[in-house]
């Protein structure tokens, strides 16, 4: 008998785009409530596990090509980097600058670099989690 | 008079916790322990939601999404490695 997968494939395409909108959601309540780089990551790498469930590797990687291993490294660099500009400024490593701007459609809102060390630390531990969830896989 | 029916919702929770865990150690199959730990999931999810209205906050409220997902994600991938014994598939065969 032919095993098809109709209902998880039509699902998975629904829900994968809650997972991401909930990933970034989780990303931006940043250092004020639960949330941050971290997690954020892992619920990102959870919505792409969920795609390499539903549907086979290469079909995922033909239309996300990337690679993870670089992904984690190109996230680790980020995180470093913020980290070390604060030398050049003659500042403590990874100190952090944090401000009010006025933009346009937000009005008063608080920027913070701490923002773009996450972003380093998310794209760090979506590398590391595909990378392992792929490599453990790979062995069948 | 609402704290006493939360407690009381609580404490059936953990009950049912109680008992899908006996099904999990005991259970004679594989998806029988599959079902019981989806039931696990479903029941803290509906105990984290008691506690938050209890203590009046809106903190746990992102727990109650990770573990929803969490569990959908490892069901399907439990139910797959039982029906097929191969978790993500190289290429798709059918």
């Amino acid at each position: 008998m032919k095993i098809n997968d109709v209902i998880l494939q039509t699902v998975t395409k629904i829900v994968v785009f809650i997972i991401l909108t909930m990933a970034v959601y989780l990303f931006i309540s940043g250092h004020n409530s639960p949330g941050g780089g971290f997690i954020g990551g892992l619920v990102l790498a959870s919505a792409l596990v969920l795609l390499f469930l539903a549907f086979d590797t290469e079909t995922i990687m033909k239309r996300i090509p990337l690679d993870f291993k670089m992904v984690a490294a190109v996230g680790a660099f980020i995180a470093v980097a913020t980290g070390a500009a604060s030398l050049f400024l003659d500042i403590p490593f990874l100190s952090h600058a944090y401000s009010y701007f006025n933009l346009p459609v937000f009005g008063k809102t608080g920027l913070a670099t701490v923002t773009i060390f996450e972003l380093g630390v998310a794209l760090g531990v979506v590398g590391v989690v595909v990378t392992i969830i792929l490599s453990i896989s790979e062995d069948v | 008079m609402i704290k006493i029916m939360l407690g009381i919702a609580l404490t059936l929770f953990s009950v049912a916790i109680a008992i899908s865990l006996y099904r999990i150690i005991k259970g004679p199959s594989i998806p029988d322990r599959v079902i019981a730990m989806d039931m696990i999931g479903v029941n803290l999810i509906s105990g984290i939601a008691a506690v938050s209205i209890l203590l009046k906050t809106k903190a746990y409220l992102e727990v109650i999404l990770i573990l929803g997902i969490l569990a959908f994600i490892s069901t399907i991938s439990l139910s797959r490695f039982i029906e097929r014994g191969v978790i993500i598939e190289r290429k798709r065969s059918g």
